[in-house]
Formats: structure tokens, sequence, C-alpha cells
């Protein structure tokens, strides 16, 4: 029997979230909706009695200082519009698995409940069932996950109500293998490739197709059962491995790289020549003193914090899930990151979060191509997304930032990255590696498997088309998976495990795949697995990325135990097979074979692309605007553009200082709402020894020359790293390239120079992390992120991302960016060139310009040794990097953050072939800060300083006035800080 | 010998700032601190008895997905010790009679005023008469509040202090009573141990954002009859070392942090009562 249970608030009790709707009624459709009142509804199937039913409302589902319910008939009243929304089948519904717990803990029951739930929105208001309609599909339901029904308010009954539905997965259980003939045409192949969505191309299906028709092969796989075709699991399996996404075939590829000139040369791998060449030689000069411990082979890098502590550190992105579903893709994405470090060594305990995203302007007025949903939406969704994943899991988000482009249109980039510390050694054992012995067991920990996230690793591998798949839309659970990983720190301090990793993209196939090749095999049983629902085919359980999931080797004597505090925890663990020295990645469904594949060939089958990249560099119209005449309203209208004004409404909705390690928080200043230019957190609370995180992103330049973005984005996350109080000393680095696909093809004609641009940004990348001494670590790449539908293509701008974290010796030595005192002096360090080409500046006018920022990586470094070392001996009262928008926005921001003025002579700063006020003030030279120190200091700082460019160009003030003297000297800014701050904190407050 | 003062932190199920909690407890002068997942209680691992100190600190009990702290209620007073007759409530509530304190943060706050420990006028710890909401801004937020203390407050964890600064870090945290009545008597009984203030901390205020939640009469935290039941919205643990200050780069400021003073009223108390 089914029943419904609807709850909602008391009279006069206050509808927050109905509130919160009815603005964004009124905001992203300009429709007036005079009241929006919210009431949760529970659909409950199971044997109850009206005195259950009574027990269950009255209880749990709802609160009785402030809420109301009704048990099998309509709450709702005096409305116009009625829209319920709840879940499609098999899509997560985190607060229904909740309630049906509560349930069965207060009727004692063990089973046979089932709660499922949705939410009303009651409008008053005079709109028509096509406004209803536009706002239910527009902004409160998402269809590819939800369903949703409007009902008039002139045919509501209340005695009736709403229909009880249950969103039943219904599919018939047939769990059968299919053998798939290979041995076909071209055009054949690449259809089975299609049509499966496996990402492969032709030549990675032949090769596939001769290893099959090996007569040894053969042989082998008729004694266990198999006839001469490939199974479906392991056609999806190599998909899944073999997948852009986990083998980086465009970074691993051969590429023929010609130059302007028309020069050629072989780059065999980027990845081994650019981003782990200059990781080597990093170790190599660090000698005896390496603090890498392991770089590019787990889920995440890790270096060394002290004798006791690692540090782990990763970024990942999950673009393509959230531009279907914002909440769902970004949730994923982030709890989807902290599997990562979790599943690196031994195992770390997850101490922070930092998030970067990239979207186009949330104000777009412009008609959205098909299936695009509007970045107001994304960004919100997102937004809350990472809200949800981070905050529940209890990991601080210590910092991040949003990046603006119009072409983030087609895909947002969502960036997603977590640290872990571990401690040093285990039981002896050194927690940095993983080892598994022939005979351990596999064991999965955590949620079931549904069909949520199936084909996710293929499906970023491609761009956003029509038929991308709904399933590939995973909703994660913070809960289940925070429930997992206290008990998984547990049973590690306990020993009660040799290896873990975790099921992310490719789910078990590529989780226990990987884990397998420390042994040499493994044999596992798909039909032990736990399921949500039946119906499932092997090799969907195979590579469903249905989430909080994690692998584990445990030795035979120790499964009992494992499984016994699991069961105590309220965690599911699952025996599902042991692994082996067999060679062979053995899966089994019951006793019928499912995939037998050579470890070798799985791992090491999938042939080198070869690409070509042809370097063209663009060139673009030089801008021709006269200097502004009022250049304060200049000023403020640079501090209100979107890549420069405040993002303090999303900041303040993240947690960033639960775990109490918190001593640079995103937010400082006079007020608590000054920009941090990178976090400092003390991951052990009794010691002073903390962590430092930053991050740089500049694409903008990369419509010059992805070079110059490179080395940029680099140095924008040290000066970062420096501007706080870190240091190069121990520093390490993680990369992340977000591009639009760089394979020359009918879809992408401009391929070579995509690629090109590829090339360009890895050699930025070896040549700067090399020069500062900063390692990569770990990384990523997100190499197609285009979307085609019809005749609209997009591409998002070729994009790194590069995050840091660092180790600061004394916290207590920390600087935050915020001016401190009336009468310190106003310092800025760095040369200032005429380097606008891609500036906030040049796009506010309409230019890009071709006079990209360029890094002189010598000159930086004896610059960033030089003020680290004034930092740390307390010489520096501020300091704060100059990035987008350049010295007048570091200024501005300097200024207001510390609630003083400040007096600049425009005519004393170290500058180069500038001869405009504007250009002075908005060039984005890198390598620059803005310091200010007590006159006293003057001399310590000038001399540990010397040899660096710099100069003393101004004071803070005690009055709330920002003057600018001009290089002609006359006054060009005389603003109050006040409305400085107000033009930089308005535009996104909301 | 002295007799040891024992702090418990509970932990578990989504509960998440166990490990600053029971470094509070620890630099207070608790003897022994043990963090302990409510899967050792019901497993009758550890039990409440052996402690003098409980410790309910913040986080998503079960995500918070049936209002906060809900789910959490449901389980502390449904939930059997495995083997025994004995539940865990009947634990806690011989905890309470017992004299011993409990300190409620944030999402333990809410599991408080949720089980009815709080108020709980005249003893009576079943019934729920207050609760917390989700905020006016209709969002979670970190913020940092100015908190006015009440020197007439039983409240044995804020005594001799006056005026508090720490975050808050919640999307459910207005005050809110069942009817005007209770309200009242908050008042009457100087059940009203914080209010969120003016940066003075003399003057409770109702505007955002110093009142972050729009939380009736500005109250941030209150206390039972006895003082020794106490459950408040922001985070004293947030705030145990001058480094955690949102300003301390910019402000002379003791090395301990405000947060300290209330654990360590706690661990005071009761060394002198042992």
């Amino acid at each position: 029997m089914v029943h419904r249970i609807e709850i909602g608030f008391k009279k006069d009790i206050r509808d927050a979230l109905g509130e919160t709707m009815r603005k964004k009624i009124v905001e992203h459709f300009g429709i007036h909706v005079e009241e929006v009142k919210t009431a949760e509804v529970y659909t409950i199937e199971g044997d109850l009695t009206s005195d259950d039913l009574e027990r269950i409302a009255s209880g749990p589902f709802s609160d009785p200082a402030i809420q109301r319910y009704v048990i099998d008939r309509g709450i709702a009243e005096s409305f116009d519009w009625l829209i319920e929304v709840g879940f499609k089948p098999g899509v997560t519904d985190n607060v229904g698995r909740t309630a049906t717990e509560a349930v069965k803990l207060l009727l004692e029951r063990n089973g046979g409940i089932r709660v499922f739930t949705s939410r009303q929105y009651l409008l008053t208001g005079s709109l028509t069932r096509a406004d209803a309609d536009r706002i239910a599909s527009g902004l409160l339901a998402n269809e590819l996950i939800q369903r949703f029904e409007i009902i008039e308010g002139k045919d509501w009954d209340p005695g009736k109500g709403i229909k009880a539905y249950v969103p039943n997965v219904v599919i018939e259980d047939n769990p059968e293998i299919e053998e798939i003939d290979l041995n076909i045409d071209d055009e054949g192949l690449q259809s089975i490739s299609n049509e499966r969505v496996l990402a492969l191309t032709v030549d990675e299906m032949k090769v596939i197709r001769d290893h099959f028709n090996d007569e040894s092969i053969i042989e082998e796989r008729r004694k266990v059962g198999l006839g001469s075709g490939i199974t479906d699991a392991e056609m999806e399996c190599l998909a899944q491995t073999w997948s852009e996404h986990c083998k980086h075939k465009i970074f691993n590829s051969i590429i023929t790289y010609k130059d302007e000139e028309g020069k050629a040369e072989i780059i065999d791998s980027l990845f081994d020549s650019c981003i782990k060449a200059s990781t080597r030689r990093i170790r190599e000069g660090l000698g005896e003193e390496d603090w890498c411990l392991s770089v590019f082979v787990d889920n995440a890098g890790v270096i060394k914090f002290n004798d006791d502590f690692n540090l782990v550190f990763k970024v990942e992105t999950h673009n393509s899930p959230s531009a279907l579903d914002p909440y769902g893709g970004a949730l994923t994405g982030i709890v989807g990151v902290n599997r990562d470090p979790f599943g690196t060594g031994k195992g770390s305990k997850l101490i922070f979060n930092t998030d970067i995203f990239c979207f186009a302007s949330p104000f777009h007025s412009e008609e959205l191509p098909k299936r695009i949903l509007h970045p107001r939406r994304i960004y919100e969704g997102v937004r809350e997304g990472v809200e949800h994943g981070g905050n529940k899991s209890g990991i601080p988000t210590v910092n991040g930032c949003i990046v603006f482009d119009e072409r983030y249109l087609g895909k947002p980039l969502v960036y997603c990255g977590t640290g872990g510390i571990m401690p040093s050694v285990i039981h002896g054992k050194p927690t940095q590696s993983k080892e598994i012995l022939p005979g351990d067991v596999i064991i999965m920990t955590g949620g079931r498997i549904g069909k949520d996230g199936i084909h996710g690793a293929t499906f970023s591998s491609e761009e956003l088309h029509e038929g991308s798949p709904v399933t590939a839309v995973q909703i994660g659970d913070p809960i289940t998976q925070k429930k997992m990983t206290d008990f998984l720190l547990l049973t590690r301090d306990s020993d009660m495990y040799r290896a873990i990793t975790d099921n992310g993209a490719g789910g078990l196939s590529s989780s226990v795949g990987e884990m397998a090749t420390l042994c040499g095999g493994c044999d596992m049983d798909l039909k032990k697995a736990p399921l949500k629902y039946a119906g499932l085919k092997p090799w969907e359980i195979l590579i469903s990325e249905a989430q909080e999931r994690m692998s584990l080797a445990v030795p035979p004597e120790k499964v009992d135990e494992f499984l016994a505090l699991a069961r105590e925890m309220g965690v599911e663990a699952t025996v599902l097979g042991t692994f082996t020295d067999s060679g062979k990645f053995h899966i089994r469904y019951g006793d019928r074979t499912a995939a037998y594949l050579a470890m070798e060939f799985l791992h090491d089958g999938v042939p080198k692309m070869r690409l070509d990249a042809e370097w063209k560099p663009p060139k673009y119209e030089e801008p021709d605007f006269p200097e502004p005449e009022d250049m304060g309203t200049a000023l403020t209208a640079m501090l209100s553009r979107l890549n420069i004004c405040s993002k303090e409404s999303v900041v303040r909705q993240y947690d960033h200082e639960v775990q109490g390690g918190s001593v640079v928080k995103p937010l400082v200043g006079a007020e608590n709402d000054g920009p941090s230019d990178a976090a400092v957190l003390r991951p052990i609370l009794d010691s002073f020894e903390g962590v430092v995180v930053a991050n740089g992103i500049c694409p903008r330049y990369g419509d010059i020359d992805t070079y110059h973005m490179a080395a940029c984005a680099i140095d924008e996350a040290i000066r970062n790293t420096i501007a706080v109080g870190g240091s190069l000393e121990r520093t390490a680095g993680i990369d992340n390239f977000c591009w639009c696909d760089p394979v020359e093809s009918e879809k992408t004609p401009d391929g070579r120079y995509k690629l090109a641009q590829l090339v360009r940004a890895n050699r930025a990348l070896y040549d700067y992390t090399t020069i500062f001494g900063v390692p990569c670590i770990s990384g990523k790449d997100s190499m197609k992120n285009d979307y085609i539908i019809g005749d609209t293509k997009i591409s998002i701008p070729p994009t790194l991302l590069f995050s840091t974290m660092g180790k600061i010796e004394d916290v207590r030595k920390a600087v935050t960016m915020d001016a401190k005192k009336e009468g310190d002096l106003v310092y800025i360090l760095g040369m200032t060139r005429n380097e606008l080409g891609g500036s906030e500046w040049f796009d506010m006018h309409g230019f890009r310009g071709n006079s990209v920022p360029t890094v002189n990586g010598q000159r930086a470094k004896k610059m960033y040794d030089a003020l680290s070392l004034s930092i740390r001996k307390g010489i520096v009262s501020s300091c704060h990097d100059c990035s987008d928008g350049g010295l007048g926005v570091a200024l501005a921001e300097t200024a207001f953050a510390g609630g003083f003025g400040m007096d600049i002579d425009l005519s004393l700063i170290p500058s180069e072939g500038i001869e405009r006020d504007d250009y002075l003030l908005f060039s984005e030279s890198q390598s620059r800060f803005v310091v200010t120190l007590s006159p006293e200091k003057r001399e310590a700082f000038e001399t540990i300083m010397e040899g660096t460019i710099l100069a003393e160009v101004g004071s803070v003030t005690s009055d709330t006035t920002f003057r600018i003297l001009g290089t002609k000297g006359i006054e060009i800014i005389r603003k109050d800080i006040d409305d400085l701050k107000k033009a930089w904190q308005e535009p996104l407050n909301f | 010998m002295t007799k040891k003062v024992r702090s418990i932190v509970i932990t578990g199920n989504g509960t998440n700032c166990e490990m600053e909690m029971a470094h509070a407890c620890r630099l207070a002068g608790s003897d022994d601190v043990d963090i302990v997942f409510i899967s050792e209680l019901l497993y009758g691992k550890k039990r409440l008895d052996d402690y003098h100190f409980l410790n309910l600190p913040g986080g998503f009990l079960d995500g918070d997905d049936l209002g906060s702290a809900k789910a959490g209620a449901n389980r502390i007073i449904n939930a059997g010790i495995e083997g025994k007759e004995e539940k865990l409530y009947d634990q806690l509530l011989r905890f309470i009679k017992d004299g011993k304190l409990i300190l409620g943060v944030c999402n333990g706050f809410q599991l408080m005023v949720k089980l009815g420990l709080l108020p709980a006028f005249g003893n009576d710890y079943a019934d729920q008469t207050v609760t917390l909401t989700f905020n006016d801004s209709g969002r979670f937020e970190d913020r940092w509040v100015y908190l006015k203390t009440n020197s007439d407050s039983p409240c044995v964890f804020t005594r001799g202090i006056d005026g508090l600064y720490f975050p808050v870090r919640h999307g459910e945290g207005k005050f809110v009573t069942k009817d005007p009545k209770v309200l009242e008597e908050l008042h009457r009984g100087n059940h009203i141990v914080l209010q969120y203030s003016d940066r003075d901390c003399t003057k409770a205020v109702m505007d955002y954002p110093e009142n972050p939640n729009g939380s009736v009469d500005a109250i941030a935290g209150i206390c039972n009859e006895t003082g020794r039941l106490f459950g408040l919205m922001p985070h004293p643990e947030a705030y145990l070392h001058y480094t955690n200050h949102p300003r301390w780069t910019r402000e002379k400021l003791p090395e301990e942090g405000m947060g300290l003073s209330i654990f360590r009223n706690a661990v005071d108390f009761i060394r002198k009562s042992l």
C-alpha cells in the first residue's frame, strides 16, 4: 500500500525556501508571482497502519514547533498553481533514503519500507499555465532527472490530493552476456563505437579485433567458456580503460609540431616530455632533499609535509555532467575528487577543497542553443552542488575563483580540488604506495550500483551532442560517502586492508582493473555486487559510475573483522572476488565468464595516436580608443567587471573553516570582505606548520598565445602563494588542462592549431615549473570541451588551471592583502610593461590586442625568494597579488579591504614602454605585487629586496579617499573607498 | 589521586567538527577525551555513563535530510543498544539526571533542541518547544558574529564571560519558539545565554547580517534550568587560537581564542564537583 504524508509550515512561519524561489522566478523569468509556499511530500510504500503513519508524520517527518502535516490528502490551500517536483525512477533520492531508515528505526522494522520524496511549490499570482510550465521546466525541475506535475488552483480537491506515485525502475532482469563480432568493415566498427558510446576510433577497434583473432587468445578464451567474439563487457571495459578520460591519449600521442617558420619536430608524448620531465628534473636537483613521494602514479600526488605526515593533492574536472545537470554534476564533481586523495596510497584524511568555475555571463540575454541551460542556472546549480558536496563532507572550501567568458556557454568548466593528509608510516609501512598480494580479497564499500553514471568516462571523452546520454548524470550523496570514509580511516589505522582505490570513471572495471596490475590479475564475480534495483546487465555493473564507492584489497585473514566493523557503522561492504597473479582480468557473472582479458592488453594495448600540430600566431586588431577623461569612473567600471568583482555571495555559502585550522580565510580585511590571494590552514591543530593553497588561471591570454597563458597561470598561482607568506621551497603543482578538441577532423578543421596551442602550453609548463622549482605531482586533462548540435558549435577557450599546495613553516608569519595602518608605505614590486593584450581593460573596450603578458622566470624567482623572506621576517604588513585589472584594481582592493584611503603617484611606478596612465593602471604584467609596510621597516625591506624591481609609490592614509596622481602630475582619481568597494561588491551579489 | 575529567565527543553519520571539539576539550584540561562513533555507543563498546562531559559537535547528521538533526534525534530516541534491553536514550537521560554537562554546537544544538533537551522547562526532556529552522536568507552562510552574553543566566559554560566573537556556519539556525509563551518563559528563566549583537557585544541586534539568520529576539544559544545543558549555533571550537580570528593579521589578540573559555568553564566545573 502506498501513502502520502505532506508537510507544510504552520501559519505565520516564514517559508525561506519559498521566498527564495519567488525571488528567482522574478529574476529569471520576469514573471510576477505574489507568493511561493513550499511543502515536503513523502510517498511511503509499506504495510502501515494509520497509527504507524501518524507516528511517522508527527515524529521524524515533521517539526512540531513550526510544521503541520496531513496523511493521504492534500495540504495545499489557497494557491493559483501547484507544481510538484519529484525524481524520475532510478535517480538517487538522498532524502528518501534517510527517511526510509528513519521509519525503519521508528517502527523497528528491517525491511518492507520505501520512502520517496518530492516537493510542492504553491504559487499565488495571475499566471497562465504556460508560465507555470516555464517555471517548472526552467527552474524548479531538471527534466533529465526529475518529473513534475502542475495543478491549477481551481481544479484542486484537497480531500483527494495528489495520487501517490512510486518511481520504480522497471527493467526486465536479463543478465545476458552478448558476444560482438568485430570481423566487419570500418563503417560497421565505427557504428558499434558510436551506438555504444565507446568513443573508440576505427584504428583502436581494429587493434582490438586483431587481438581477439589471435589463435592462442581464442584457445585461452575457449577454456573459460567464451566464443570467438568479444563480449559486451570486454568491449565496454576496453572502451573505459582506453578512453581519452582514463588513458590521456592526446597527451601521450606522437605529435608532429610545426612552428611559425614551418620547422617541424616530433614530440613523443607531451605528458612525458613536458610534465613528467620537469618533475624529474626538479627531483634530481633536490637530490637527497627530494620531498616528492608519489607523483603521477596514483589517484593523487603525494609530498612530504614533515617527518610524520604527508600531504596529498588532486584537482579534477566535472564539466560534461555539470552542463546537463549543474547541481548533480558539480556535487558529484566534488565528492568524486574527494575520493582521489582518499584513495591514494593507503588513504588520506581530507583537509581542504578548492574550486574553480568557468561560466558564461549569468546575465546572458541572447537565445540559448538547444540543450544548453542558462548560465545563471548553471552558476547557481554548480554553486549549490559544490556547497552540499563540500559542506556536508566536513571539508573546508578554502579558496577558489570564478572565470567568465561567453565561450563557456557550451560547456561550463567545474574544477574541484581536494587535499589530504596521511601519517607517513602506518604499522611500519610507508603510506604513499600500494601493495597487493595474490589471494587478497576484493571488497567494494559504500553505495550500491545502478545505471547511473554509465558511460561517464567515454561520454566526457566526446563533445556534448544531441544524443549525450542522460545516464551519464549522477547525484552524489556526501553523507553515504562521509560514513564510508569515517569507517575506512578506522580500518586503515587498524591495518585491515592492504590497498585502496576509488571507483570513479569506469567504475569497477577501472578501479579493480588498475589494482589488479599490482599483483597481476583478478577474479571477480559481478553477481555478488549490491545493486540499487534489478535489471542491470553484467557489463553495466562493471562500468557503472554510481557514486560513493571505494575498492579495497583486504588480506583474507582480515575480511571478517573488516565486514563486521562495516556492518556496525552502517556501511555496505561486499566481497566481490580475489586478486590473483594469473595475468588475466577475469570477470564472471555467477558461473559464466563475462570478461577475460590479458592484463597487458587491457592496460598497454591502446595504440599511440599520431597527430599534427601547426602553430600560426594569430594577429588581432590593435586597440584604438582614447585614454579616458575620467579615470575614476574607469576604475569603478573595472571593479564591476565579472572577472574582477567580489564573489563573496558564493564564498560565504561554503564552510571555509570546519576542522578548526583556518588561518588565512578567503575573505579578509577590516570588514572580513576583502579578496584573499590564497588560503593558509593548519592541518594539525597542535602545530604551527601550515599548508598554502593557491590557483592560477587566465584563459584570455590563450587567444594570443597559450605559451604565455600557461606561463601566466603558473606565475599567478605562485604569486598568490608568495603573497600570503608561502615560499618556493616546498610548493607542488597540479596541472589541469581543459581544451577544445585538438584533433583535426571534419568537426574540427582547426585541430592543428588547437593542438599547437596545447603543445605551447605544455612547453611553458615545462619551462616555468622548472625555473620556479615547483614540480607537478599530478594532473588531469579534459580534451573535448565542445558543444556541437545542429549547425551550432561552441568551443571553450583553451584553459589551464594551475593549482599549488605548499608548506609554510609557521602560519603565524602569514600576511593578508588588506592595508593595515595609516602611514604605511605602499610599494609596487615588479615591472609594469605595455602588456594589455588579452587584458580586462582591452576587453572592456571590445579589443583583444596582441601584447600578451610574458613572464621573466629568473627575475620573478629572485623576487619571490626575497619577498618570501621579508614576509617571514615580519617586515611586510600587507601583500596583494596583481592580476586581472592590474595595479588599479590591486591598489583599490588593498585600500578598501583595509578600510583606509591611499595616496599613489603613478610616475613612481617602475614601468617600461608605457605612455598612457590607463595602461599603467590596467596593464596585466605578471610577477607584480602591491605591498604595504611600516615606514620604520623601509630599510630592512629594501635591503632584502635588493636587486629586484620595486618602488615606493605612496602611502596608506587615515581618511577614506583613494587618490591617484597621474604621470603628468595631475590628480586623475579621487574616489571614496566605500564607493569603489560598492562597485566591486554589487554585480554578483545574488 | 584526584579523579579524571572525562570528555566524550560524539561523531559519525555526518558529524564533522569532532576533531576541533576534542582539541578544545584537551586544551581546556580534560584528562581524557574520546572521539566516539555513535555506532560504538549503539554496539555497547562505549557508554555515556563513563564520561562527565558530552560534546555534540557540528555537522550534518544524516545530511539533515528530514530537517536539521531530525533523523539524528530519531535515532537517539529509538535505537536500542545491541544485545541489551537499554536504549541510547536511557543512557542520555541518566547522564542528565546525574548532573553531567552537555554542550551542543550548531548541528549538536539542533539535535538537543529536537530531542527536547533544550530548553526542557520543568526538566521535561521529551517535549520539543523550540526549533532551529531555515535562515531568513534561505542560504547556508559562514560568517563571524558578535554575541552578547547574559550574566544572569545559570549557564555553567559562560560564567565570567562578557561578549564573544565566533563564526556561524549553518543554513538552519533561525531560532523559533512554538508559541509566545515559550519565548516569555525563556526570558523569565534566563534560559537565553547568547544573543547576536553589535560589535560591542552589548546590544542584541535583529538586523542581517549581525543577526545572520533572523532568530527571534536574536537568540543564538540557550541553556536548561540547571545551566548544565547548553546549545549554541556559533562555533566556539572554531576559535581556539588567535590565528583563527578573521582579522588576526590586523588586530592585537591574546594567544588563546575566545572559544576555549567555554570549554575551560565546563572542565573546571566538573573538576570541582568530582
